[in-house]
Protein backbone atom coordinates (compact mmCIF):
# COMPACT_ATOMS: atom_id res chain seq x y z
CA UNK A 1 0.00 0.00 0.00
CA UNK A 2 2.90 2.68 1.17
CA UNK A 3 4.55 1.12 -2.14
CA UNK A 4 1.47 2.80 -4.23
CA UNK A 5 1.44 5.33 -2.54
CA UNK A 6 4.96 6.52 -2.92
CA UNK A 7 4.68 5.72 -6.36
CA UNK A 8 1.94 8.35 -7.27
CA UNK A 9 3.76 10.87 -5.16
CA UNK A 10 6.75 10.31 -7.65
CA UNK A 11 4.89 10.42 -10.23
CA UNK A 12 3.06 13.66 -9.29
CA UNK A 13 6.24 15.17 -8.44
CA UNK A 14 7.73 14.18 -12.22
CA UNK A 15 4.93 15.90 -14.05
CA UNK A 16 4.59 19.30 -11.99
CA UNK A 17 8.56 19.86 -12.99
CA UNK A 18 7.76 18.70 -16.24
CA UNK A 19 5.19 21.50 -16.51
CA UNK A 20 7.57 23.86 -14.46
CA UNK A 21 9.66 23.88 -17.57
CA UNK A 22 7.37 25.74 -20.05
CA UNK A 23 6.86 28.28 -16.87
CA UNK A 24 10.45 27.88 -16.12
CA UNK A 25 11.82 29.26 -19.72
CA UNK A 26 8.56 32.03 -19.76
CA UNK A 27 10.40 33.43 -16.29
CA UNK A 28 13.77 33.01 -18.07
CA UNK A 29 13.06 34.69 -21.28
CA UNK A 30 10.79 37.61 -19.55
CA UNK A 31 13.54 38.28 -16.74
CA UNK A 32 16.22 37.88 -19.48
CA UNK A 33 14.89 40.28 -21.95
CA UNK A 34 14.05 42.81 -19.12
CA UNK A 35 17.36 43.07 -17.60
CA UNK A 36 19.13 43.34 -21.14
CA UNK A 37 16.87 45.35 -22.81
CA UNK A 38 16.82 47.95 -20.02
CA UNK A 39 20.48 49.29 -20.00
CA UNK A 40 20.27 50.61 -23.37
CA UNK A 41 16.82 52.16 -23.39
CA UNK A 42 18.59 53.98 -20.12
CA UNK A 43 21.29 54.87 -22.30
CA UNK A 44 19.65 56.07 -25.32
CA UNK A 45 16.50 57.97 -23.34
CA UNK A 46 13.27 56.39 -23.02
CA UNK A 47 11.67 59.24 -24.95
CA UNK A 48 14.17 59.00 -27.21
CA UNK A 49 14.20 55.31 -27.71
CA UNK A 50 10.86 54.78 -28.49
CA UNK A 51 10.10 58.00 -30.75
CA UNK A 52 13.02 58.79 -32.06
CA UNK A 53 12.49 58.71 -35.85
CA UNK A 54 16.04 57.51 -37.53
CA UNK A 55 17.78 54.61 -36.54
CA UNK A 56 21.19 54.30 -37.61
CA UNK A 57 22.81 52.34 -35.78
CA UNK A 58 26.39 51.72 -37.62
CA UNK A 59 27.01 55.11 -38.04
CA UNK A 60 30.13 57.65 -36.99
CA UNK A 61 27.41 58.81 -34.50
CA UNK A 62 24.54 56.12 -33.96
CA UNK A 63 21.12 57.23 -33.37
CA UNK A 64 18.82 54.97 -32.00
CA UNK A 65 14.99 55.94 -32.75
CA UNK A 66 12.41 53.09 -33.05
CA UNK A 67 9.40 54.81 -34.22
CA UNK A 68 9.76 53.69 -37.73
CA UNK A 69 9.72 49.83 -36.54
CA UNK A 70 7.00 50.39 -33.83
CA UNK A 71 4.75 51.86 -36.92
CA UNK A 72 5.56 49.72 -39.68
CA UNK A 73 4.65 46.93 -37.08
CA UNK A 74 1.49 48.39 -36.05
CA UNK A 75 0.82 49.51 -39.76
CA UNK A 76 1.37 46.37 -41.35
CA UNK A 77 -0.27 44.50 -39.02
CA UNK A 78 -4.07 46.48 -39.19
CA UNK A 79 -3.09 46.24 -42.75
CA UNK A 80 -3.32 43.00 -42.84
CA UNK A 81 -6.33 42.54 -39.92
CA UNK A 82 -8.42 45.18 -42.28
CA UNK A 83 -7.76 42.57 -45.37
CA UNK A 84 -7.55 39.20 -43.75
CA UNK A 85 -10.09 39.64 -41.54
CA UNK A 86 -13.28 40.17 -43.71
CA UNK A 87 -11.91 37.33 -46.10
CA UNK A 88 -11.03 35.13 -42.90
CA UNK A 89 -14.66 35.89 -41.51
CA UNK A 90 -16.94 35.25 -44.28
CA UNK A 91 -14.90 32.31 -45.71
CA UNK A 92 -15.72 31.06 -41.88
CA UNK A 93 -19.23 32.09 -42.04
CA UNK A 94 -20.01 30.01 -45.12
CA UNK A 95 -18.01 27.10 -44.36
CA UNK A 96 -19.67 26.71 -40.46
CA UNK A 97 -23.11 27.29 -41.95
CA UNK A 98 -23.49 27.40 -45.33
CA UNK A 99 -21.39 25.17 -47.57
CA UNK A 100 -22.21 21.62 -48.72
CA UNK A 101 -20.27 18.76 -46.89
CA UNK A 102 -17.92 18.02 -50.09
CA UNK A 103 -16.73 21.95 -51.08
CA UNK A 104 -16.33 21.91 -47.06
CA UNK A 105 -14.06 18.95 -46.40
CA UNK A 106 -12.19 20.46 -49.33
CA UNK A 107 -11.54 24.02 -48.45
CA UNK A 108 -11.33 23.15 -44.45
CA UNK A 109 -8.35 20.84 -45.79
CA UNK A 110 -6.93 23.76 -47.77
CA UNK A 111 -7.10 26.33 -44.96
CA UNK A 112 -5.09 23.41 -42.44
CA UNK A 113 -2.73 23.39 -45.54
CA UNK A 114 -2.11 26.97 -45.54
CA UNK A 115 -1.80 26.74 -41.80
CA UNK A 116 1.26 24.34 -42.23
CA UNK A 117 3.52 26.23 -44.64
CA UNK A 118 6.45 27.61 -43.15
CA UNK A 119 6.67 31.11 -43.28
CA UNK A 120 10.15 31.49 -45.00
CA UNK A 121 8.08 29.65 -48.35
CA UNK A 122 5.06 32.14 -47.94
CA UNK A 123 8.62 35.06 -47.93
CA UNK A 124 10.18 33.44 -50.95
CA UNK A 125 6.75 33.17 -53.03
CA UNK A 126 6.31 36.77 -52.15
CA UNK A 127 9.56 37.74 -53.28
CA UNK A 128 9.22 36.27 -56.47
CA UNK A 129 5.75 36.84 -57.29
CA UNK A 130 4.15 39.26 -54.84
CA UNK A 131 7.51 42.16 -55.28
CA UNK A 132 7.59 42.19 -58.85
CA UNK A 133 3.82 42.28 -59.44
CA UNK A 134 3.66 45.69 -57.06
CA UNK A 135 6.63 47.26 -58.72
CA UNK A 136 5.06 46.37 -62.42
CA UNK A 137 1.51 47.51 -61.08
CA UNK A 138 2.37 50.96 -59.47
CA UNK A 139 5.17 51.55 -61.73
CA UNK A 140 7.52 51.99 -58.79
CA UNK A 141 11.78 51.26 -58.97
CA UNK A 142 11.17 48.49 -55.86
CA UNK A 143 8.18 46.37 -55.03
CA UNK A 144 9.31 45.21 -51.62
CA UNK A 145 7.61 47.93 -49.54
CA UNK A 146 4.83 48.10 -46.75
CA UNK A 147 2.00 46.75 -48.94
CA UNK A 148 3.84 43.63 -49.99
CA UNK A 149 4.34 42.32 -46.15
CA UNK A 150 1.01 43.49 -45.70
CA UNK A 151 -0.40 41.22 -48.30
CA UNK A 152 1.73 38.58 -47.05
CA UNK A 153 0.77 38.49 -43.39
CA UNK A 154 -2.77 38.57 -44.70
CA UNK A 155 -2.59 35.78 -45.74
CA UNK A 156 -0.71 34.35 -43.13
CA UNK A 157 -3.04 35.47 -40.46
CA UNK A 158 -5.99 33.32 -42.50
CA UNK A 159 -5.95 30.15 -41.25
CA UNK A 160 -6.47 30.94 -37.40
CA UNK A 161 -9.17 33.66 -38.17
CA UNK A 162 -10.70 30.91 -40.10
CA UNK A 163 -10.73 28.37 -37.71
CA UNK A 164 -11.08 29.33 -34.73
CA UNK A 165 -14.34 31.14 -35.98
CA UNK A 166 -15.43 27.99 -37.33
CA UNK A 167 -15.40 26.63 -34.00
CA UNK A 168 -16.54 29.31 -32.24
CA UNK A 169 -19.77 29.28 -34.89
CA UNK A 170 -20.22 25.78 -35.03
CA UNK A 171 -20.77 25.93 -31.42
CA UNK A 172 -24.02 28.28 -31.62
CA UNK A 173 -26.55 26.24 -30.32
CA UNK A 174 -29.09 25.10 -33.12
CA UNK A 175 -31.83 26.23 -30.86
CA UNK A 176 -31.18 29.70 -31.56
CA UNK A 177 -30.80 28.97 -35.58
CA UNK A 178 -34.83 27.53 -35.36
CA UNK A 179 -36.07 29.86 -33.53
CA UNK A 180 -35.11 32.52 -35.96
CA UNK A 181 -36.19 30.48 -38.84
CA UNK A 182 -39.79 29.56 -37.30
CA UNK A 183 -40.06 33.17 -37.33
CA UNK A 184 -39.90 33.26 -40.99
CA UNK A 185 -35.87 35.16 -41.00
CA UNK A 186 -34.01 33.56 -44.24
CA UNK A 187 -30.66 31.64 -43.35
CA UNK A 188 -28.78 34.11 -44.20
CA UNK A 189 -30.39 36.93 -42.05
CA UNK A 190 -30.31 34.27 -39.08
CA UNK A 191 -26.70 33.07 -39.71
CA UNK A 192 -25.81 37.09 -39.57
CA UNK A 193 -28.40 38.21 -36.97
CA UNK A 194 -28.58 35.15 -34.51
CA UNK A 195 -25.71 33.22 -34.87
CA UNK A 196 -23.04 35.88 -35.28
CA UNK A 197 -23.58 38.08 -32.48
CA UNK A 198 -24.00 34.78 -30.17
CA UNK A 199 -20.25 33.79 -31.51
CA UNK A 200 -18.86 37.39 -31.22
CA UNK A 201 -16.04 36.58 -28.70
CA UNK A 202 -15.02 33.72 -30.28
CA UNK A 203 -14.81 35.60 -33.14
CA UNK A 204 -13.22 38.59 -31.84
CA UNK A 205 -10.66 35.99 -29.96
CA UNK A 206 -9.64 34.92 -34.15
CA UNK A 207 -9.27 38.28 -34.47
CA UNK A 208 -6.76 38.69 -31.41
CA UNK A 209 -4.89 35.81 -32.40
CA UNK A 210 -4.28 37.16 -35.90
CA UNK A 211 -2.96 40.11 -34.01
CA UNK A 212 -0.63 37.91 -32.42
CA UNK A 213 -0.06 35.87 -35.42
CA UNK A 214 1.00 38.91 -37.34
CA UNK A 215 3.32 41.10 -35.47
CA UNK A 216 5.36 38.29 -34.59
CA UNK A 217 6.35 37.30 -37.90
CA UNK A 218 9.75 37.98 -38.65
CA UNK A 219 11.21 35.82 -41.66
CA UNK A 220 8.35 36.55 -44.93
CA UNK A 221 7.90 39.86 -43.88
CA UNK A 222 11.99 40.42 -43.87
CA UNK A 223 11.77 38.43 -47.41
CA UNK A 224 9.40 41.38 -49.01
CA UNK A 225 9.46 44.50 -47.22
CA UNK A 226 12.83 45.71 -48.29
CA UNK A 227 14.25 45.99 -44.42
CA UNK A 228 14.84 49.73 -44.63
CA UNK A 229 14.59 51.98 -41.64
CA UNK A 230 12.35 54.37 -42.92
CA UNK A 231 9.47 55.49 -41.61
CA UNK A 232 6.07 53.90 -43.05
CA UNK A 233 4.75 54.34 -46.18
CA UNK A 234 2.32 52.07 -47.90
CA UNK A 235 5.08 51.90 -51.19
CA UNK A 236 8.36 52.01 -49.41
CA UNK A 237 11.09 50.09 -48.04
CA UNK A 238 10.01 49.49 -44.82
CA UNK A 239 11.44 47.46 -41.59
CA UNK A 240 9.51 46.08 -38.87
CA UNK A 241 10.43 45.37 -34.86
CA UNK A 242 11.09 41.18 -35.77
CA UNK A 243 13.01 42.43 -38.79
CA UNK A 244 15.00 45.08 -36.96
CA UNK A 245 15.98 42.29 -34.27
CA UNK A 246 16.83 39.81 -36.60
CA UNK A 247 18.59 41.59 -39.42
CA UNK A 248 21.18 43.19 -37.29
CA UNK A 249 21.71 40.26 -34.57
CA UNK A 250 24.90 38.72 -36.49
CA UNK A 251 27.07 41.60 -36.46
CA UNK A 252 26.45 44.14 -33.62
CA UNK A 253 27.92 44.60 -30.92
CA UNK A 254 28.10 47.39 -28.18
CA UNK A 255 25.32 49.70 -27.67
CA UNK A 256 23.96 48.69 -30.87
CA UNK A 257 23.21 45.08 -29.38
CA UNK A 258 22.05 46.23 -26.22
CA UNK A 259 19.19 48.41 -28.31
CA UNK A 260 18.56 45.37 -30.55
CA UNK A 261 17.17 43.33 -26.84
CA UNK A 262 15.31 46.67 -26.04
CA UNK A 263 13.44 46.16 -29.60
CA UNK A 264 12.97 42.54 -28.50
CA UNK A 265 11.43 44.23 -24.88
CA UNK A 266 8.85 46.56 -26.68
CA UNK A 267 7.81 43.62 -29.27
CA UNK A 268 7.46 41.24 -25.86
CA UNK A 269 5.36 43.72 -24.60
CA UNK A 270 3.06 44.19 -27.40
CA UNK A 271 2.35 40.65 -27.38
CA UNK A 272 1.77 40.47 -23.87
CA UNK A 273 -0.59 43.24 -24.33
CA UNK A 274 -2.23 40.92 -26.93
CA UNK A 275 -2.37 37.78 -25.01
CA UNK A 276 -4.26 40.09 -22.34
CA UNK A 277 -6.56 41.14 -24.85
CA UNK A 278 -7.21 37.31 -25.48
CA UNK A 279 -7.61 36.20 -22.28
CA UNK A 280 -10.02 39.27 -21.37
CA UNK A 281 -12.13 37.21 -24.35
CA UNK A 282 -11.51 34.08 -23.14
CA UNK A 283 -12.98 35.05 -19.76
CA UNK A 284 -15.65 36.84 -21.27
CA UNK A 285 -16.99 33.66 -22.93
CA UNK A 286 -16.41 31.53 -20.57
CA UNK A 287 -18.19 33.63 -17.61
CA UNK A 288 -21.70 33.54 -20.36
CA UNK B 1 -66.03 26.43 -38.09
CA UNK B 2 -63.56 26.11 -40.94
CA UNK B 3 -60.45 24.21 -41.22
CA UNK B 4 -57.15 26.79 -41.45
CA UNK B 5 -54.71 23.40 -42.29
CA UNK B 6 -55.41 20.13 -43.59
CA UNK B 7 -53.18 17.00 -44.12
CA UNK B 8 -54.24 14.39 -46.91
CA UNK B 9 -52.02 11.11 -47.46
CA UNK B 10 -49.12 12.57 -45.97
CA UNK B 11 -45.69 10.44 -45.33
CA UNK B 12 -42.59 11.29 -44.33
CA UNK B 13 -39.44 9.56 -44.82
CA UNK B 14 -36.13 9.91 -42.47
CA UNK B 15 -33.21 8.18 -44.99
CA UNK B 16 -34.89 4.98 -44.68
CA UNK B 17 -36.83 4.69 -42.12
CA UNK B 18 -40.18 6.00 -42.83
CA UNK B 19 -41.72 8.40 -39.78
CA UNK B 20 -44.89 9.17 -40.94
CA UNK B 21 -48.07 6.96 -42.77
CA UNK B 22 -50.45 8.37 -44.61
CA UNK B 23 -51.77 10.88 -42.09
CA UNK B 24 -54.91 12.91 -42.66
CA UNK B 25 -56.18 15.49 -40.56
CA UNK B 26 -57.85 18.58 -40.38
CA UNK B 27 -57.14 21.45 -37.91
CA UNK B 28 -60.34 23.62 -37.34
CA UNK B 29 -59.24 27.46 -36.60
CA UNK B 30 -58.94 28.97 -33.29
CA UNK B 31 -59.43 25.81 -31.64
CA UNK B 32 -56.23 23.40 -29.93
CA UNK B 33 -55.65 20.42 -31.49
CA UNK B 34 -53.42 18.44 -29.06
CA UNK B 35 -51.28 15.65 -30.80
CA UNK B 36 -50.94 12.78 -27.91
CA UNK B 37 -48.69 9.52 -28.48
CA UNK B 38 -46.06 7.17 -26.83
CA UNK B 39 -41.98 8.79 -27.29
CA UNK B 40 -41.25 8.55 -30.98
CA UNK B 41 -44.69 8.00 -32.47
CA UNK B 42 -44.33 10.90 -34.79
CA UNK B 43 -46.12 13.61 -33.28
CA UNK B 44 -43.57 15.70 -33.46
CA UNK B 45 -42.37 14.77 -36.65
CA UNK B 46 -45.96 15.77 -37.81
CA UNK B 47 -45.96 19.03 -36.13
CA UNK B 48 -42.65 20.35 -37.62
CA UNK B 49 -43.85 19.61 -40.90
CA UNK B 50 -46.46 22.20 -40.60
CA UNK B 51 -44.73 25.14 -40.91
CA UNK B 52 -41.27 23.08 -42.88
CA UNK B 53 -38.81 23.23 -40.02
CA UNK B 54 -38.25 19.07 -41.49
CA UNK B 55 -36.84 21.00 -44.50
CA UNK B 56 -33.67 21.50 -42.41
CA UNK B 57 -32.65 17.75 -41.35
CA UNK B 58 -30.69 16.38 -44.59
CA UNK B 59 -32.35 13.11 -45.87
CA UNK B 60 -36.16 13.90 -45.23
CA UNK B 61 -38.70 12.92 -47.97
CA UNK B 62 -42.26 14.01 -47.96
CA UNK B 63 -45.34 12.83 -50.19
CA UNK B 64 -48.73 13.62 -49.85
CA UNK B 65 -50.28 17.41 -49.41
CA UNK B 66 -50.47 19.96 -46.47
CA UNK B 67 -52.62 22.54 -46.98
CA UNK B 68 -52.47 26.00 -45.04
CA UNK B 69 -55.82 27.82 -45.94
CA UNK B 70 -55.87 26.13 -49.39
CA UNK B 71 -52.77 26.29 -50.70
CA UNK B 72 -50.54 23.32 -50.49
CA UNK B 73 -47.34 23.90 -48.89
CA UNK B 74 -44.91 22.29 -50.38
CA UNK B 75 -45.77 23.98 -53.37
CA UNK B 76 -42.52 24.98 -55.47
CA UNK B 77 -44.09 28.90 -55.76
CA UNK B 78 -44.98 29.04 -51.15
CA UNK B 79 -42.06 31.59 -49.98
CA UNK B 80 -41.15 28.94 -46.83
CA UNK B 81 -40.22 32.27 -45.05
CA UNK B 82 -43.81 33.73 -45.35
CA UNK B 83 -45.70 30.45 -44.29
CA UNK B 84 -42.98 29.65 -41.44
CA UNK B 85 -44.42 34.02 -40.68
CA UNK B 86 -47.90 32.54 -40.43
CA UNK B 87 -47.37 29.28 -38.71
CA UNK B 88 -45.64 29.72 -35.72
CA UNK B 89 -43.44 27.98 -33.30
CA UNK B 90 -42.79 27.16 -29.98
CA UNK B 91 -40.16 24.90 -29.29
CA UNK B 92 -39.79 21.93 -26.49
CA UNK B 93 -36.63 23.51 -24.55
CA UNK B 94 -37.08 27.66 -23.79
CA UNK B 95 -34.95 29.24 -26.42
CA UNK B 96 -34.56 32.72 -26.29
CA UNK B 97 -31.91 34.47 -28.12
CA UNK B 98 -28.80 35.37 -25.69
CA UNK B 99 -30.17 38.94 -26.32
CA UNK B 100 -32.28 41.87 -24.14
CA UNK B 101 -36.01 40.81 -23.77
CA UNK B 102 -37.19 43.66 -25.65
CA UNK B 103 -34.58 42.49 -28.94
CA UNK B 104 -35.79 38.77 -29.07
CA UNK B 105 -39.60 40.40 -29.27
CA UNK B 106 -38.52 43.14 -31.90
CA UNK B 107 -36.27 40.22 -34.03
CA UNK B 108 -38.93 39.00 -35.80
CA UNK B 109 -40.81 42.45 -36.81
CA UNK B 110 -37.57 43.48 -37.30
CA UNK B 111 -36.79 41.40 -39.86
CA UNK B 112 -39.56 41.74 -41.37
CA UNK B 113 -39.05 45.29 -41.96
CA UNK B 114 -40.46 47.00 -39.39
CA UNK B 115 -37.85 50.11 -37.82
CA UNK B 116 -40.29 52.39 -36.21
CA UNK B 117 -39.41 52.55 -32.83
CA UNK B 118 -42.62 53.72 -31.95
CA UNK B 119 -44.22 51.28 -33.85
CA UNK B 120 -41.57 48.45 -32.41
CA UNK B 121 -42.40 49.53 -29.04
CA UNK B 122 -46.51 49.06 -29.21
CA UNK B 123 -45.85 45.16 -30.87
CA UNK B 124 -43.31 44.48 -27.90
CA UNK B 125 -45.37 45.46 -25.62
CA UNK B 126 -48.87 44.10 -27.22
CA UNK B 127 -47.05 40.77 -27.75
CA UNK B 128 -45.61 40.30 -24.09
CA UNK B 129 -49.25 41.36 -22.78
CA UNK B 130 -50.41 38.91 -24.94
CA UNK B 131 -47.89 35.99 -23.45
CA UNK B 132 -48.98 37.44 -20.21
CA UNK B 133 -45.56 37.87 -19.75
CA UNK B 134 -45.59 41.81 -19.70
CA UNK B 135 -46.24 42.93 -15.77
CA UNK B 136 -42.94 40.72 -14.89
CA UNK B 137 -40.70 42.09 -17.46
CA UNK B 138 -42.02 45.70 -18.51
CA UNK B 139 -39.12 47.04 -15.75
CA UNK B 140 -36.36 44.89 -17.49
CA UNK B 141 -36.45 45.15 -20.64
CA UNK B 142 -33.24 45.91 -21.43
CA UNK B 143 -32.03 42.74 -19.43
CA UNK B 144 -30.64 39.65 -20.80
CA UNK B 145 -33.42 37.12 -21.35
CA UNK B 146 -31.01 34.61 -20.38
CA UNK B 147 -31.57 35.75 -16.85
CA UNK B 148 -35.51 34.91 -17.12
CA UNK B 149 -36.74 31.75 -15.56
CA UNK B 150 -37.21 28.35 -17.67
CA UNK B 151 -41.53 29.18 -17.40
CA UNK B 152 -40.83 32.75 -18.19
CA UNK B 153 -38.52 32.54 -20.94
CA UNK B 154 -41.05 29.80 -22.22
CA UNK B 155 -44.02 32.63 -21.91
CA UNK B 156 -41.17 35.31 -23.89
CA UNK B 157 -40.71 32.88 -26.39
CA UNK B 158 -44.59 32.39 -27.04
CA UNK B 159 -44.19 36.55 -26.97
CA UNK B 160 -41.56 36.32 -29.69
CA UNK B 161 -43.75 33.45 -31.58
CA UNK B 162 -46.80 36.27 -31.32
CA UNK B 163 -44.91 39.66 -32.43
CA UNK B 164 -44.90 38.38 -36.04
CA UNK B 165 -49.06 38.07 -35.99
CA UNK B 166 -49.33 34.33 -36.68
CA UNK B 167 -52.75 32.85 -37.67
CA UNK B 168 -51.27 29.14 -36.01
CA UNK B 169 -49.16 28.26 -33.62
CA UNK B 170 -47.47 25.41 -33.09
CA UNK B 171 -45.92 24.09 -29.72
CA UNK B 172 -43.68 21.25 -29.49
CA UNK B 173 -44.08 20.23 -25.65
CA UNK B 174 -43.84 23.77 -24.48
CA UNK B 175 -44.33 22.72 -20.91
CA UNK B 176 -42.22 19.29 -20.40
CA UNK B 177 -39.34 21.53 -19.24
CA UNK B 178 -40.97 23.25 -17.23
CA UNK B 179 -42.75 22.98 -13.12
CA UNK B 180 -46.06 22.36 -12.60
CA UNK B 181 -47.13 26.09 -11.72
CA UNK B 182 -45.26 27.22 -14.99
CA UNK B 183 -47.16 24.80 -16.87
CA UNK B 184 -50.60 25.79 -15.58
CA UNK B 185 -49.83 29.28 -16.45
CA UNK B 186 -49.01 28.36 -20.07
CA UNK B 187 -51.97 26.19 -20.18
CA UNK B 188 -54.34 28.95 -19.24
CA UNK B 189 -51.99 31.28 -21.68
CA UNK B 190 -53.28 29.07 -24.48
CA UNK B 191 -56.77 28.50 -23.84
CA UNK B 192 -56.62 32.54 -23.87
CA UNK B 193 -54.90 32.23 -27.46
CA UNK B 194 -57.07 30.02 -28.90
CA UNK B 195 -59.51 33.08 -29.39
CA UNK B 196 -57.09 34.80 -31.62
CA UNK B 197 -54.84 31.90 -32.84
CA UNK B 198 -55.30 28.39 -33.96
CA UNK B 199 -52.45 26.20 -31.59
CA UNK B 200 -51.40 22.68 -32.72
CA UNK B 201 -49.75 21.41 -29.19
CA UNK B 202 -47.74 18.09 -29.29
CA UNK B 203 -47.97 17.00 -25.43
CA UNK B 204 -46.80 13.86 -23.78
CA UNK B 205 -49.31 14.76 -21.12
CA UNK B 206 -52.15 12.81 -21.36
CA UNK B 207 -54.23 14.86 -18.61
CA UNK B 208 -52.91 18.03 -20.36
CA UNK B 209 -54.75 17.05 -23.80
CA UNK B 210 -58.16 16.89 -22.10
CA UNK B 211 -57.20 20.23 -19.61
CA UNK B 212 -56.51 22.50 -22.96
CA UNK B 213 -57.66 20.85 -26.64
CA UNK B 214 -60.95 20.59 -28.28
CA UNK B 215 -59.64 18.15 -30.54
CA UNK B 216 -57.18 15.79 -29.68
CA UNK B 217 -55.01 13.21 -32.66
CA UNK B 218 -52.91 9.96 -31.36
CA UNK B 219 -50.25 8.83 -32.77
CA UNK B 220 -48.59 5.77 -32.75
CA UNK B 221 -45.16 4.55 -34.68
CA UNK B 222 -45.66 7.21 -37.52
CA UNK B 223 -49.52 6.41 -37.83
CA UNK B 224 -52.84 8.59 -37.12
CA UNK B 225 -54.32 5.90 -35.07
CA UNK B 226 -57.23 8.23 -34.49
CA UNK B 227 -58.79 11.90 -33.90
CA UNK B 228 -61.68 13.91 -33.40
CA UNK B 229 -63.08 15.31 -29.67
CA UNK B 230 -60.92 15.79 -27.12
CA UNK B 231 -64.02 14.88 -24.59
CA UNK B 232 -65.13 11.71 -26.74
CA UNK B 233 -61.49 10.43 -27.96
CA UNK B 234 -60.80 10.16 -23.99
CA UNK B 235 -64.57 8.48 -23.32
CA UNK B 236 -65.09 6.55 -26.00
CA UNK B 237 -62.05 5.90 -28.21
CA UNK B 238 -63.03 3.76 -31.71
CA UNK B 239 -59.40 2.13 -32.04
CA UNK B 240 -58.80 -0.93 -29.56
CA UNK B 241 -55.36 1.14 -29.68
CA UNK B 242 -56.53 4.11 -28.24
CA UNK B 243 -58.40 2.50 -25.83
CA UNK B 244 -55.04 0.66 -24.90
CA UNK B 245 -52.94 3.99 -24.85
CA UNK B 246 -55.17 6.52 -23.27
CA UNK B 247 -55.79 4.05 -20.02
CA UNK B 248 -52.12 3.40 -19.58
CA UNK B 249 -51.61 0.39 -21.02
CA UNK B 250 -48.36 0.84 -22.53
CA UNK B 251 -46.78 4.05 -23.52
Amino acid sequence: MNKKKLLENVIHGVFLILGLITVGCVLLITVYLVISGIPAIREIGLFKFLFGKKWESSAAEPSFGILPFILTSIYGTAGAIVIGVPIGFFTAVYLAKMAPKRIKAVMEAAVSLLAGIPSVVYGLVGMLILVPGIRKLFKIPDGASLLAAIIVLAIMILPSIIKVSITALEAVPKEYEEASLSLGATPVETYFKVSVPAAKSGIATAVVLGVGRAIGEAMAVMMVSGNVPNMPSLFGSVRFLTTAVAGEMSYSSGLQQQALFSIALVLFLFIMLINATLNFFLKRDKEK
Amino acid sequence: MSNIMTAENLCLWYGNTQALKSVNIEIPEKSITALIGPSGCGKSTFLKTLNRMNDLIPGVKITGDVSYNGTNIFDPSVDVNELRRDVGMVFQKPNPFPMSIYDNIAYGPRTHGIKNKAKLDDIVEKALRDAAIWDEVKDRLKKNALGLSGGQQQRLCIARALAVKPKVLLMDEPTSALDPISTSRIEELALQLKDEYTIIIVTHNMQQSVRISDNTAFFLLGELVEWGNTERLFSQPNDKRTEDYITGRFG
